[in-house]
């Protein structure tokens, strides 16, 4: 998130004259649809906002937004959003990435800007596939994924992007999934947070992963296997009919019943955004005995990696004077001074 | 006084006009620390000079072993020094091993300057010597001062309560006290130094003055008994003006600090640990008041990355690396020469493949810079021909990289980072700015296309923020105009034609002849830190009345336009390099010349008898045949005689 001057813009702005080429009910139109709508919600400059990705299906975004857009390379747009923050703080930048792209090749660079905490909102679309090479098991497949790269099922173990993220030092983590209305208030919460903010959205690849997701992010039945979390708020889900709740022998997360809303009495813990703890304990919770846990999981800003720097700079830049021909001659120097064979 | 010497110096004349000394020690006796401060009172008293600092790979190798050997080697004289010398006229060894790794270097009648205290039987056995070599006539064909530094050490700073082993530590302020007295040169700029580098800890400071003190103090009771003489070098004319040494390294960091400037612009520096380039990252970290960014990523890729992401948002992005490093560079090099953003990478080479031998000089990363990324995708490349020299070529790079709107490959090496030679201080006025123009306003009418080029052929740059101008670029191939995604098969051979097209058309200077004629028998054509032995040695030559001329190439890509011409001009193309013949092939390949290779891939430059030596047999052939070929040891190019007409 930026201070900034609100802009009035409508989704329409925010709208590019490019073909989008991706694959027709592709999760990355919904996620599309739900940013251009959050952009004008947010009075963003599209001037001043900069889109940044790597190389993937969502990598192909920045063409897409009217605004900025740098399309890099596989893996590194963490660093290049790093370059372009530093180089002027006051743009807004979005960064999208996948689970090949962040968490395969550019595991180490996604790492970094997340212990940094360079302010910008990072959305890793998670469709646990390689799209665009066509379908090889990616680091967050599910074992037993079977794809051209792996004809019998993957055997490796999938990585967790928001376990991923907590573990770099994050300070922020959302959830969502592309078709989700609430997508847009993650989004929201994700750029009013100063720092860097991650958000994995599940992200339907209908071509090579088809309905993956389905087992939580289906409209029937969704009540009770999503946790949509809320600062301050009981975490209730199942029409309030569950809660979730801390087993004090065990230290762990467990479901509890709740009759009558008097959740109080069954233990169920109030979110608060700020605790890391159980922020985790939410993250790692095993999808089937528990809900997926979705919206803002963890929120607790702290300094931002630009503003140390800038302050470095001025500290270190403070009472001295940036004079080349000095520096030049800086140290121990010595003159030679004309003589008759060499005159001046 | 000395326990063993044999004939005094009769190998060092009293005023020599040029004289080579090495210290050589383990890799904790502080002897590139010794050199340094050598290098620099060498300086203050005028002489010109050059310096070659060799160390280990490993900070702190086992004491007392082969492999654990530092040396810092320095010539000076009374004229014009183009190289560190081909061998020393003085060894200094603190230990067995020092002096069994370097005394195969040193000239027939040198003089070692031995500390017996160090040729214990243990490290004798380290050093892999049955017997003392001090003591066993080994040495005769040498002068040989030996005495027992260490104790003599020991004993200048007992009254600062130090223990042996922190007593020790000031072996090489002693030495370098003896030193100062041989070569008459003043303590004061020692002390002052040694007072500010233990500011906080002046014992230490006081311990390591007595220990100078005691080192210059005995040069004159050696003197009145005998073996040992002062020598003379007089002062080199120069040119008036004031002076200071510089290495390569902070020449190119100052060179770039000056080329942003130049530019107008903020600078920013990714860059990874790596030897030997790490230096730089040091000392553009120290000049933020410069408006410089230095930012230490995880890895050389996210070094690069975020310098080309700092040139996007309008700043001047540079890296810098070394060979294994620019390795992991190169697919990040191909994304800014696609979406055409100034960018400046130095490489500061060294030897290899992998990690081959990082603490060690070569110049094989030429072809790794002209032609190694992945499509056709050209970029500049320009190289520095020595420590002071660096300073005029990162300002050249910074031009061209902002002028052109291209990523530029600044090569250096090693021995340039390392070295030390003494600089005429420049002065930024000299220097014709060459501000960056940011595009704000439509650039065809109400539109704006961002890859539309201007009559060099470069793009606009626009400032992310600048209202009204969103664009998008990347990777993919892009619209001509637009930078719109166009796979297109027109489009591509197009945009192909105009990467190439700009990078062919950068204005560069027309090849100058360093030394001798623009035609003739023999021309000797270099690049990057082969340049001071080249020049020495064909000097040489031409004294000795060899038709022999120097050509040292700057900008290897582009190269400049009047170089074909200029080479076919001369009946022979000799092109010695640090690699296996790499700039041999792109001359060849260039001006279709019969370049021939003369090559060298020791870790160590080249010496200026080797040089000359080779020189020589174009010229000792039969009558009628003058001119005796080169043995090629390249195996890649068949050469045809005559081609070089």
């Amino acid at each position: 998130m930026n201070e900034m001057t609100k802009i009035e813009t409508t989704l329409k702005d925010w709208e590019t004259d490019q073909e989008v080429r991706w694959c027709p009910g592709c999760g990355d139109y919904a996620i599309l649809k739900a940013v251009q709508r959050t952009l004008p919600q947010l009075g963003s400059d599209p001037a001043k906002t900069v889109f940044i990705s790597g190389i993937g299906c969502s990598s192909r975004f920045p063409y897409y937004i009217e605004s900025y857009g740098f399309h890099t390379i596989h893996g590194r747009a963490p660093a290049f959003a790093t370059g372009v923050k530093l180089a002027n703080p006051e743009l807004d930048i979005w960064l999208v990435t996948g689970d090949g792209d962040g968490l395969s090749i550019g595991g180490n660079h996604l790492m970094h800007v997340l212990r940094r905490n360079v302010n910008m909102q990072i959305m890793l679309f998670n469709n646990e596939i390689y799209g665009l090479t066509k379908g090889q098991a990616s680091p967050t497949s599910r074992e037993g994924t079977k794809s051209p790269s792996t004809p019998i099922g993957s055997y490796d173990h999938p990585a967790r992007p928001a376990a991923f993220a907590l573990g770099s030092g994050a300070r922020f983590i959302g959830r969502g999934f592309d078709v989700s209305k609430h997508l847009p208030d993650v989004l929201k919460a994700a750029h009013a947070h100063k720092g860097a903010a991650f958000i994995e959205i599940f992200q339907n690849c209908i071509v090579y992963n088809k309905d993956v997701f389905d087992d939580f992010a289906a409209p029937k039945g969704a009540e009770d296997r999503q946790l949509w979390l809320e600062n301050g708020k009981p975490m209730l889900f199942a029409g309030d009919s569950k809660g979730i709740a801390l087993n004090r022998d065990s230290l762990s997360l467990e479901v509890v019943d709740v009759t009558d809303g008097d959740w109080e009495s069954a233990g169920v813990i109030v979110h608060d955004v700020t605790n890391r703890s159980v922020a985790h304990m939410l993250i790692e919770m095993p999808f089937g005995v528990f809900p997926m846990a979705l919206g803002v999981l963890y929120d607790d800003p702290r300094p931002t990696f630009e503003d140390a720097v800038i302050q470095e700079r001025k500290m270190a830049s403070e009472g001295k004077e940036a004079n080349l021909a000095k520096l030049l001659g800086k140290g121990q120097t010595w003159t030679v001074s004309g003589t008759a064979q060499d005159p001046v | 006084m000395a326990t063993a010497s044999t004939t005094p110096q009769d190998g060092i004349p009293a005023s020599p006009e040029a004289i080579v000394v090495r210290f050589a020690g383990d890799s904790g006796d502080g002897m590139q620390l010794t050199g340094g401060q050598f290098t620099l009172s060498t300086a203050l008293a005028g002489n010109d000079l050059a310096t070659f600092p060799d160390f280990p790979a490993e900070i702190r190798a086992p004491q007392g072993t082969l492999f654990g050997v530092s040396a810092f080697q320095i010539n000076f004289g009374s004229r014009e020094i183009n190289t560190a010398g081909d061998a020393p006229d003085v060894l200094v060894a603190m230990n067995p091993a020092a002096l069994k790794v370097n005394l195969a270097a040193l000239k027939p009648g040198g003089l070692i300057i031995a500390d017996t205290g160090a040729f214990t039987k243990r490290n004798l056995d380290k050093a892999h010597y049955d017997a003392n070599p001090l003591e066993d006539g080994s040495l005769a064909k040498f002068d040989v001062l030996a005495f027992d530094i260490s104790e003599k050490t020991i004993e200048a700073v007992k009254p600062y309560g130090l223990g042996n082993k922190d007593a020790l530590r000031s072996k090489n302020m002693w030495t370098l006290g003896l030193a100062l007295w041989m070569f008459d040169r003043p303590r004061e700029p020692i002390h002052d130094w040694l007072k500010a580098k233990f500011r906080s800890k002046p014992d230490i400071a006081d311990a390591n003055i007595a220990a100078l003190d005691a080192g210059h103090a005995y040069g004159e009771t050696a003197e009145l008994a005998g073996p040992l003489k002062q020598v003379h070098v007089d002062p080199v004319p120069s040119e008036p003006g004031l002076y200071r040494t510089v290495t390569g390294a902070e020449a190119v960091s100052l060179g770039l600090v000056a080329g942003a400037q130049l530019a107008e612009l903020p600078m920013f520096f990714g860059g990874y640990p790596i030897t030997p380039a790490s230096a730089i990252l040091h000392h553009l970290a120290r000049l933020k008041e410069f408006g410089v960014t230095t930012f230490q990523a995880e890895d050389e890729i996210a070094a690069i990355c975020a310098a080309i992401g700092a040139s996007y948002a309008g700043q001047l992005g540079i890296t810098s690396s070394s060979g294994p490093g620019i390795a992991l560079k190169t697919e990040a090099m191909g994304l800014a020469i696609m979406t055409e953003l100034p960018l400046v990478i130095v490489n500061s080479q060294r030897g290899g493949p992998s990690t081959g031998l990082p603490t060690k000089t070569e110049q094989s990363d030429l072809y790794q810079a002209v032609y190694g990324r992945n499509g056709d995708a050209p970029m500049p490349v320009i190289a520095a021909r020595s420590p002071s020299d660096a300073f005029e070529v990162a300002i050249e790079a910074c031009r061209i990289a902002t002028q052109y709107m291209t990523p530029v490959m600044l090569l250096t090496d090693g021995y340039i980072a390392n070295a030390a030679e003494p600089w005429k201080v420049p002065d930024p006025d000299d220097f014709e700015p060459f501000p960056a123009k940011f595009l704000e306003v439509p650039n065809d009418g109400e539109n704006f296309l961002p890859y539309k080029r201007d009559e060099k052929g470069a793009r606009p740059w626009v400032k992310p923020g600048t209202p009204g101008m969103m664009h998008r670029i990347g990777g993919i191939e892009k619209h001509e105009l637009t930078g719109n995604i166009d796979y297109s098969p027109d489009n591509h051979q197009r945009m192909t034609n105009a990467r190439k097209n700009k990078v062919e058309g950068i204005v560069v200077p027309d090849q100058e002849v360093c030394l001798g004629e623009t035609s003739g028998k023999l021309a000797v054509v270099g690049w990057g830190s082969t340049y001071g032995p080249i020049h020495r040695a064909v000097d040489n030559c031409r004294r000795k009345g060899m038709d022999v001329s120097q050509i040292h190439v700057r900008h290897i890509w582009p190269m400049p336009k009047n170089m074909g011409e200029l080479l076919r001009g001369y009946d022979y193309v000799l092109v010695p390099e640090m690699n296996t013949g790499q700039f041999k092939t792109v001359l060849r390949d260039q001006f279709l010349v019969d370049a021939q290779p003369l090559t060298k891939t020791s870790g160590q430059p080249f010496q200026i008898a080797e040089l000359e030596e080779e020189i020589g047999k174009f010229f000792d052939g039969i009558a009628g045949n003058e001119g005796g070929q080169v043995p090629a040891n390249d195996q890649q190019l068949p050469s045809t005689d005559g081609g070089a007409k």
